[in-house]
């Protein structure tokens, strides 16, 4: 037997955007054994209940995370809602998909620029951001922020999109879509970038399940579990299949995440033009009284929303069980039997949000 | 299906070296906001009734409004999430978020703006407003309590 031997990677490491420490156990070069570590950035944003409202603490709620805050906003808002029996009008539940689709779009892109700078393409990189830009312009003309939106309300939404907004957005993403194609193409068929993501890191369809993992990391094991089946917002209007992968590796995750990219450009347009006319909101009178329970997808998988209140403007309790969280023991059991020069590039694949996690 | 994506990138670089860069020339060209961005929040402090209730509403809790006689509304920038709850809860509309975002500086400080008319003189003023108000008050009083008498 190799002599072992410990390699701390993180909490401060070239691919990482955000802090989390591993202790690699390593034989030679090959990873045995992974201990992660979090806690680096926790900010006890749960704990805030108890001294901000609950319609003020929408705007802290959507904070959680920098890249899907219209989930978590979005996510709370339902949460809420559902206590308090709100009934959001059809439009403004169309406006949460679009807003939630293009939060998918730049996210995942995101993470193809990331994962492209992990393995070292960096033409590949620059040219995932600069779609994503264009995303991120399109978001900020509607909502007024490009990364935290602020535009839910509980009750339904802030602001609508006029139908010259709509008329944009439908161009754009015609031509973000040509564009996307050339880049899940090079993802997909290049033989370099094969290289680093066929057959490794992979995680199997019952080692995904046994571990509890969630979204495109899941999926792409072959687990269809998708929470927008459930049809929250306006999901249960549209028509859409979960993007499911065979094989478990880096390849299945990166065609799992771009095809969801294609899809959420078909949502997008879908929303866009079945979305009737309407009210965006209806007033919201009175607190919150009770417990709810609500699951949604955000780009990184499923998120998890607790709600426990009882007649008071302040929450007795609120607890969001975030993604990245859930798939933490998975993106250790892919490091198992890797090579040490692939760990950058599986702790990227699971897309991990470490802000998220933490809370 | 595995081949060299090369040429697809190769005919990328041509193009950029030919076109128009994506980013901006920032700060030489100024950034164009669209119509509605959340940049910072502004005050239209002569409509501005010192209720509190953009201070009581505050997320970061970056407002602070004193009450007349100072009549002040302060804003940290640096606290500010441009959230605009502010603005949704302001009770006579003075509120507005406006486009530009705050400027970084090497400390952070309040901006503060006080009402007009306030001070000394809009206490007495105020004090009259409130003695010739009590007085009526009593003279009606008064009025009521001999009609009853009668």
């Amino acid at each position: 037997m190799a002599k072992r031997s410990v390699v701390p990677f993180g909490p401060q490491h070239p691919v990482l955007p955000e802090p989390i420490h591993l202790d690699l156990v390593l034989e030679d070069e090959t990873v045995v054994d992974v201990v992660p570590s979090i806690g680096f950035i926790h900010r006890g944003l749960e704990g805030l209940v108890s001294k901000k409202d609950y319609k003020e603490y929408l705007y802290i709620a959507e904070r959680t995370c920098g890249i899907c805050s219209f989930g978590h906003g979005n996510g709370y808002s339902l949460a809420i809602e559902k206590v308090m029996g709100v009934e959001v009008p059809d439009r403004a539940k169309y406006l949460r998909v679009v807003w939630a689709e293009m939060n998918r779009i730049h996210s995942h892109l995101l993470w193809a620029g990331l994962m492209a700078d992990a393995f070292g393409f960096e033409n590949l990189f620059y040219q995932c951001w600069r779609i994503r830009e264009k995303i991120l312009d399109m978001v900020e003309l509607t909502t007024g922020g490009r990364l935290i939106n602020s535009v839910d309300t509980i009750g339904g939404v802030l602001r609508d999109i006029n139908e010259d907004q709509a008329k944009l957005i439908l161009n754009n993403i015609r031509d973000i879509e040509t564009e996307l194609k050339a880049i899940r193409d090079t993802f997909l068929e290049d033989y370099s970038v094969q290289t680093r993501t066929r057959g490794v890191g992979v995680l199997t369809k019952q080692q995904a399940h046994d571990l509890g993992c969630c979204g495109p990391l899941a999926r792409a094991s072959g687990i269809n579990y998708d929470m927008r089946v459930l049809g929250y917002d306006a999901y249960g209007m549209l028509d859409f299949e979960p993007i499911i992968g065979t094989d478990g590796d880096n390849y299945s995750r990166c065609k799992c995440r771009l095809d969801e990219a294609f899809q959420s450009i078909d949502l997008i347009r879908q929303a866009l033009t079945k979305m009737p006319a309407g009210e965006i909101a209806v007033p919201v009178k009175g607190n919150p009284d009770g417990e709810s329970f609500i699951r949604i997808e955000q780009p990184r998988g499923e998120a998890v929303y607790h709600v426990e209140a009882s007649g008071d403007k302040f929450l007795d309790r609120f607890r969001v069980r975030t993604p990245t969280f859930a798939n933490l023991a998975g993106m250790c059991e892919t490091m198992k039997g890797a090579q040490y020069a692939d760990i950058p590039l599986l702790v990227v694949t699971i897309d991990p949000c470490i802000s998220c996690t933490e809370r | 299906m595995s081949k060299s994506r090369i040429m697809a990138f190769t005919w990328a670089t041509m193009k950029n070296l030919f076109s128009k860069p994506v980013t901006k020339n920032y700060p030489a060209q100024p950034i164009q906001y669209p119509e509605g961005a959340r940049g910072h929040i502004e005050i239209d402090i002569d409509e501005c009734i010192s209720c509190g209730l953009c201070e009581r509403n505050c997320p970061p809790g970056a407002l602070k409004v004193e009450k007349p006689p100072k009549g002040t509304w302060s804003i940290n920038r640096f606290d500010c999430i441009a959230c605009g709850y502010c603005v949704s809860n302001c009770p006579k509309s003075c509120l507005h978020m406006v486009t530009g975002y705050q400027e970084p500086m090497d400390e952070k400080f309040d901006y503060s703006e006080t009402r007009p008319h306030m001070g000394e003189e809009w206490v007495k003023a105020q004090a009259e407003k409130v003695a010739k108000a009590k007085a009526i008050a009593a003279q009606k009083a008064a009025e009521k309590a001999a009609t009853e008498t009668k």
